[in-house]
């Protein structure tokens, strides 16, 4: 092996609020840790979080798990693994008064306690009306949290490799992972992080959309790397539109907006949720709320010049309000949207937000891979946890406020298990393979050596359009087919791409590059699984099979990148300590 | 519309330099950030830093037409052309636009930016008066962009000395907090010729922050405090 080797007790792929949760827990434990991320911490994209984090505190209204972990599994349209939603739901009090000690700066109610708001899907006793689940920090809740949380770990002394990129993971004959090999941006060195447990933290991959309310960095890079080190992709067909992203921009509207109190209109200023959800209204879950956007603007009732977007209303919430409870989204309108909300609605469509896929884990955090008939047998070394992760909580449809809760519990929970992990086995270093370094060396060299090769920004926003127009908020079989052919030939595009920088020093060029494989893998996986599946299942919307069909399809997908196969998992059905929940026609 | 903005490899400039783009944009291009991307898909040697794009994240502060800001909310029908772009000024240049920002942190990190309380935990929450609470607004919001202290002569002369008035402003929002135990240790930690006093209320930060924050205001309440406490 050509690269240097630096060891740690655990290395944590991604610095957003699941890999510094992780990284805290890891470091208070005094273990060797380092986290790597490809910006300084701040700026993942937790940060642009707005609406809360979801507890059954009971601060505004009675409330509790059961009636969380059932409104979590009826969002997730049954898909939800029900050990996992039960665990999340009974945690989510404790982590979410953690986060208060840290220093996290809720916003209060008049005796003191954490202010919470109504969010969509979110209800008390079963379904019966909204119940205020949703804490919050104005409209500000990922950014607070995400300092909070590189706060607390600043105070815990965690190791940090800022602006460092990994490529691969490196796996040993036996399939344990043994670390990462990564790319220091600044100095444009490669180094092999050698780690007795390795969790990725790498959050989603929104950018493989053309209007995404997601960031720049999203690209991934953790689903790509777990597909070329042979682990399948989980139910990556499911990907949640956000009904309220600024129209034209992709920038986020918080669903608290209508949490607050506002609401959609379309052009002839008809409240029209009302007809699809005549009892959560605006406050249904997202997939359904986007839908309904969709089809208003289908059937021609859209407003704007191209009758292309819905208006989102909430100057009736008075100026105040919208200062005190909104004013990121205030700010927000006036920019994008160049519409001040306290006078005027604001133009939304349905945005790619959130991918409820990801890598395969169990509620501890292990990535978990069918193997010799069980369906999950833990890879050992290796953990994911937030977005890139597929516990699975969020099964077809993730509810608002549940991915802060997700990256709390699940950041906790993995690092608990590395904990257990390293200590009861006393685990060692593993000897890394001759060959560990081979496949990133491969790759670069690929990228250095192109000749007449394609440009980085043209095949990303090719496959950016394809995963747009073939499978989006309504799916079509025949759409989805071409989309599949399309994207495979610029997958091919993307193992030509050149660059024409070729310098060592902070080479933006090659990071975009290196990020568009696993874009590429990402939507691949997504579209593949996408025309496999024939129902409609919560984000899942196809034309030719309307309904949900739990017969065939209650069902997890795992992708495999080699051979481009497709398998299926069972769904867990059963929770830890409670009743299951059946599924059910969903009716909000 | 044309952008001069400032280059410097390190692996091929023997100096920096200007270089011009001129480019055609597209009724989508709204933001400055919307034209960078699209100069470095035709020029990928162009290196900037960039995530968000809506002015939450802090990666993209710029020196844009003499005045520090966020590429990404910084409206092109706003801008003078042509546009000047420099990297934010008084910190090493890595690379184009992307500055060495480990004094800032260094600064940032020196204020101790956690809650310190060293009673056991409740089981629920510690609690908080609305009114205790709204202390913390304007401080708890900044995005450690960078760009006020990199606009403050007083960070410019002295990185290493003067904590700046981004880590101010954190110094005073864990001062203002109810739920921290150590204003004492805090205003021990800044009651020094350098580390607070060479504020001179010369208020760039305040005009350039692009959150709308008042370091200005915070600094002078932490003055105040520190005059309280020796009468």
């Amino acid at each position: 092996m050509q690269l240097p080797v630096r060891s740690f007790d655990a290395v944590i792929v991604g610095g957003g609020g699941s890999g510094l949760r992780t990284a805290l827990e890891l470091s208070q434990a005094e273990l060797k840790v380092a986290v790597l991320s490809k910006v300084f911490p701040t700026r993942s994209h937790t940060v642009a979080a707005q609406g809360g984090v979801a507890a059954s505190l009971g601060n505004v209204e009675e409330d509790n798990w059961h009636w969380h972990m059932y409104d979590t599994v009826k969002g997730s349209d049954y898909l939800g693994d029900q050990d996992a939603i039960e665990f999340m739901c009974r945690k989510a009090n404790e982590v979410v008064y953690e986060l208060e000690h840290f220093g996290m700066p809720f916003d209060r109610l008049p005796d003191g306690k954490i202010y919470q708001r109504p969010f969509g899907g979110q209800t008390r006793n079963y379904g019966e009306r909204m119940v205020p689940r949703s804490c919050a920090a104005a409209d500000r809740t990922g950014h607070a949290m995400l300092h909070t949380l590189y706060q607390a770990n600043l105070k815990a002394h965690t190791q940090f490799f800022i602006e460092w990129m990994a490529l691969e993971l490196v796996r040993g004959a036996d399939g344990t992972v043994l670390g990462v090999t990564a790319l220091e941006m600044e100095t444009g060195e490669v180094m092999m992080l050698q780690a007795k447990a390795t969790v990725l933290a790498t959050g989603g991959a929104g950018r493989i959309y053309a209007a995404s309310t997601n960031a720049f960095i999203n690209t991934g890079d953790g689903l790509g790397m777990a597909a070329r080190a042979g682990i399948p992709l989980e139910d990556m067909e499911f990907w949640q539109f956000h009904p309220t992203g600024v129209a034209g921009a992709g920038v986020l509207i918080t669903e608290g907006v209508r949490g607050e109190g506002g609401y959609l209109l379309n052009k002839d200023g008809e409240r029209f949720m009302e007809r699809y959800a005549p009892n959560a209204k605006d406050l249904a879950s997202r997939d359904v709320v986007s839908r309904a956007m969709a089809t208003e603007i289908k059937e021609g009732r859209g407003a704007g010049k191209e009758a292309d977007s819905i208006l989102l209303k909430l100057d009736h919430l008075g100026e105040e309000v919208i200062n005190k409870r909104l004013p990121g989204i205030r700010e927000i309108a006036r920019k994008f949207a160049n519409v001040d909300p306290v006078k005027d609605p604001i133009p939304v469509v349905p945005t790619c937000h959130y991918q409820m896929g990801g890598i395969p884990t169990n509620y501890n955090g292990q990535v978990v891979v069918p193997k010799d008939g069980d369906a999950e047998t833990v890879v050992e070394g290796l953990y994911a946890v937030g977005e890139c992760a597929c516990v699975s909580v969020h099964g077809a449809n993730r509810l608002g406020t549940n991915s802060l809760l997700d990256l709390l519990v699940f950041g906790k929970a993995a690092g608990e298990q590395v904990i257990r992990d390293l200590n009861e086995d006393g685990r060692l270093h593993k000897s890394l393979p001759k060959d560990a370094d081979a496949l990133t060396l491969q790759r670069l060299a690929r990228l250095d050596g192109q000749k007449n090769g394609e440009r980085v920004s043209d095949v990303g926003a090719e496959m950016r359009r394809i995963m747009q127009l073939h499978c989006g908020v309504f799916r079509f079989p025949e759409l989805l087919a071409e989309g599949v052919r399309k994207l495979k030939e610029v997958a091919g595009r993307a193992g030509r791409t050149e660059i024409k920088d070729k310098s060592k020093t902070f080479n933006t060029a090659r990071v975009e590059a290196l990020e568009l494989d696993n874009l590429i893998e990402t939507a691949v996986a997504s579209l593949v699984s996408a025309e496999a599946r024939k129902e409609s299942r919560g984000s899942h919307d196809r034309a030719d099979c309307p309904e949900r069909d739990d017969e065939k399809w209650l069902k997890h997908t795992l992708w495999y990148k080699d051979g481009d196969r497709l398998e299926y998992k069972p769904v867990h059905r059963k929770p830890l300590s409670v009743e299951p929940f059946e599924p059910k026609a969903r009716v909000y | 519309m044309r952008f001069s903005i400032y280059r410097y490899n390190p692996d091929v400039d023997e100096k920096p330099r200007m270089q011009d783009y001129d480019i055609a944009l597209e009724p989508t291009d709204r933001m400055l950030l919307d034209a960078l991307v699209r100069i470095k898909a035709h020029d990928d040697s162009l290196a900037f830093r960039r995530s968000c794009r809506e002015g939450v994240c802090g990666s993209d502060g710029m020196n844009i037409n003499g005045r520090n800001g966020l590429a990404c909310v910084t409206k092109l029908a706003e801008l003078r052309d042509p546009v000047v772009i420099r990297p934010l000024p008084g910190l090493p240049v890595i690379r184009d636009l992307i500055v060495d920002m480990s004094q800032f942190f260094k600064q940032y990190q020196s204020v101790k930016p956690y809650v310190i309380n060293n009673d056991p935990p409740p089981e629920k929450e510690r609690t908080q008066s609305p009114a205790d609470r709204e202390e913390l607004d304007g401080l708890y919001e900044c995005i450690l962009c960078a760009c006020c202290s990199t606009s403050c002569p007083s960070f410019w002369w002295n990185p290493d000395k003067f904590v700046g008035p981004a880590g101010l402003l954190q110094a005073y929002r864990f001062i203002a907090d109810t739920r921290d135990q150590a204003t004492n240790e805090r205003l021990d930690n800044l009651e020094d010729p350098y580390r607070l006093f060479r504020c001179h209320t010369i208020m760039n930060c305040v005009e350039v922050c692009p959150k709308g924050l008042n370091p200005t205001r915070a600094i002078g309440k932490i003055k105040e405090l520190l005059v309280k406490r020796t009468v």
